[in-house]
């Protein structure tokens, strides 16, 4: 596959025999063989990475200007916005860079799912990408707080009180994270320490997803491994030049939001003060934690029978089980798809549930921004119903019951035999 | 490891020790590892100066019978109500059985005319209305939290919504008819 490039650059050859970094990046960057037919959809990955670098150069400048203290941060970031040179760009960056940063990866994922990118050899890969998710929610939700508004408060205060409902230990787990006994100033530093830590930890997760991706390297929309070079191109230029004109309309969509709605992601009530004596009318989280926030709340009052004078589990730890299930069980998507295909090309009943579970997904975000009454909680439960099944029920059954379409013997079948 | 000239009996006898030398090295290594988390960990929970601060002294002598005043302890809201003859009769009447979160009145007060509570709502956390006049109190005369729903009655307990636990009643102590210390 990948031969030895002799470097002609004495530099770059006396550096590379003693540490071979120039060796590497020609092996993993230009001459990695990747499969030819990849589509539009496999952008994503590196454009969720160009996001996270632009998440950690913004956030940097960002951290040399900020005062992690509960009288000071909300009007350092005002500061930020009115006196610090181009603070009102480094800030809508970073802010909108959140937003866009998981919409790529949300694409990516559902892109993996579209494509079976998580079935065998690639199941590592897979539950490293729910590790990164995992990670970027949790830097995603104490970044939120530093502003110190009031969603960034009684957000904190409402999911940091989700773990009082871990039986026996809750209380004191909420006391030991907060440091103290209510969202205070301990709690605004410790968040800011771990806010700027995360990213890192993030970024060394990303290389291991890298790696990991490229010990079998990407599939692609047929599912059907690479067989001969004949399959494969260059990543460079090939595939450099193909990212780049992803990157670039990924930043002309970046760039309309940060300069004619940078607030469009937002939330009015952020730009008044944190009031830890007054609670918002609606409280929400961000766009991006809403199907999550429906499930929360999705679990009835009584579902356990709390109204029958005993109560086995609260109806607030059921949810908040419910919600870290719905990310939990996509580790276990690798064992509960039962199919041997990969592509949803190729499955004609699976493509239908993988476009009606995008559709729950939408419609959970929907239920999460609305008020928990009425038709709401009913719409939420039934779509929260449907998003447990889509994997513990209908990913195995699929597998047993649908009949594919013949493969492509290779991924350069199908085009070689429209040529003749 | 062994080495080739040891006889079987000293070959034993030496994987024994070297055995019993990975177990204490393994066991004396993770009892230290625990010493030093627990002041890791520990250094997270609330400080000397954040206990410091943890009790306050409040004077109940302008509040009227019906009126409720909200102070700040440990940073959080605590709801003082100077309840009505109708509200504490409200509150004992109520059946146990129908309870949430079964607990007499009786418990949950000092003297029945003053009900002091932590004023967070047991479910999320969000602060519940009922203070203010003008503002919901619910269907049970108490407390309405607005974020998902939860109805408190006269004695802060728990009657209909999301939340599992009553209004939590903070330690305090009567220093004389008309001075309370909360903490």
């Amino acid at each position: 596959m990948a031969t030895k490039t002799e470097f002609n650059n004495p530099v770059i050859r006396w550096v590379d025999e003693r540490l071979p970094v120039f060796t590497y990046l020609d092996h993993e960057y230009n001459q990695f063989p990747m499969p030819k037919n990849l589509n539009y959809w496999w952008n994503f990955g590196a454009l969720a990475s160009v996001a996270l670098v632009v998440m950690i150069l913004t956030g940097i400048m960002l951290a040399m200007q900020y005062t992690a203290h509960v009288d000071l941060a909300f009007e350092s970031v005002e500061r930020i916005m009115r006196d610090v040179n181009y603070g009102w760009l480094l800030r809508y960056i970073h802010m909108n860079g959140a937003s866009m940063f998981f919409i790529v990866v949300y694409i990516h994922l559902f892109r993996g799912l579209y494509y079976g990118s998580y079935k065998a050899p690639r199941e590592l890969l897979w539950m490293l990408g729910v590790v990164i998710i995992l990670l970027m929610m949790a830097t995603a939700f104490m970044g939120y707080v530093l502003p110190w508004g009031q969603m960034s408060f009684w957000g904190a205060t409402v999911i940091t009180n989700l773990f009082s409902a871990i039986p026996i230990v809750g209380d004191w787990i909420v006391t030991w994270l907060w440091g103290g006994f209510s969202v205070d100033n301990p709690t605004l530093n410790r968040f800011y320490a771990l806010h700027y830590l995360m990213p890192f930890v993030l970024f060394a997760v990303v290389g291991l997803h890298v790696v990991a991706l490229h010990v079998n390297g990407s599939t692609n929309p047929t599912g059907v491994e690479v067989q001969s070079p004949r399959d494969t191109v260059s990543f460079h230029p090939y595939f450099t030049a193909k990212d780049s004109v992803g990157l670039v309309a990924f930043l002309f969509v970046f760039a309309a939001f940060v300069f004619f709605a940078p607030n469009f992601f937002g939330e009015p009530d952020n730009y008044i003060k944190a009031n830890p004596l007054q609670t918002p009318p609606h409280i929400v989280p961000e766009w991006y934690f809403l199907p999550f926030y429906a499930i929360l709340r999705a679990v009835p009052d009584n579902f356990i029978g709390a109204w029958m004078g005993f109560t086995l589990i609260s109806a607030k730890l059921a949810g908040v089980i419910a919600m870290f299930g719905s990310i939990a069980v996509l580790f276990l998507l690798p064992w509960l798809d039962t199919s041997k295909v990969r592509s949803a090309r190729f499955r004609p009943w699976y493509k239908w549930f993988f476009w009606l579970f995008l559709l729950d997904c939408l419609l959970l975000g929907y239920i999460g921004s609305q008020p928990a009454e009425g038709i709401f909680i009913w719409i939420g439960r039934g779509a929260t119903a449907w998003y447990f099944a889509h994997f513990l029920v209908f990913f195995p059954l699929l597998g047993w019951f649908e009949t594919p379409k013949p493969l492509p013997t290779s991924i350069s079948e199908p085009v070689l035999k429209e040529d003749s | 490891m062994a080495d080739e000239v040891q006889t079987p009996e000293s070959d034993d006898e030496g994987a024994r020790r070297r055995e019993f030398l990975y177990l204490a090295t393994l066991g004396v290594g993770a009892v230290g590892a625990a010493a030093f988390a627990w002041p890791i960990i520990d250094s997270m929970n609330p400080a000397a100066d954040v206990l410091a601060l943890s009790s306050v002294e409040v004077d109940l002598g302008p509040i009227q019978v019906g009126q409720s005043i909200t102070v700040k302890w440990r940073g959080r809201p605590v709801f003082i109500r100077r309840r009505t003859p109708d509200e504490i009769k409200a509150a004992r009447v109520a059946e146990l059985a129908e309870l949430i979160d079964p607990q007499p009145d009786e418990e949950r007060v000092q003297q029945p005319e003053w009900l002091i509570l932590v004023g967070v709502c047991t479910h999320l956390g969000c602060i519940p209305l009922g203070q203010k006049s003008g503002e919901p109190r619910g269907d049970y005369g108490g407390w309405f939290c607005p974020c998902h729903g939860s109805h408190y009655d006269t004695s802060g307990r728990i009657r209909f919504g999301p939340a599992p636990k009553n209004l939590e009643v903070p330690g305090y102590t009567f220093l004389d008819d008309s001075t309370v210390r909360i903490g």
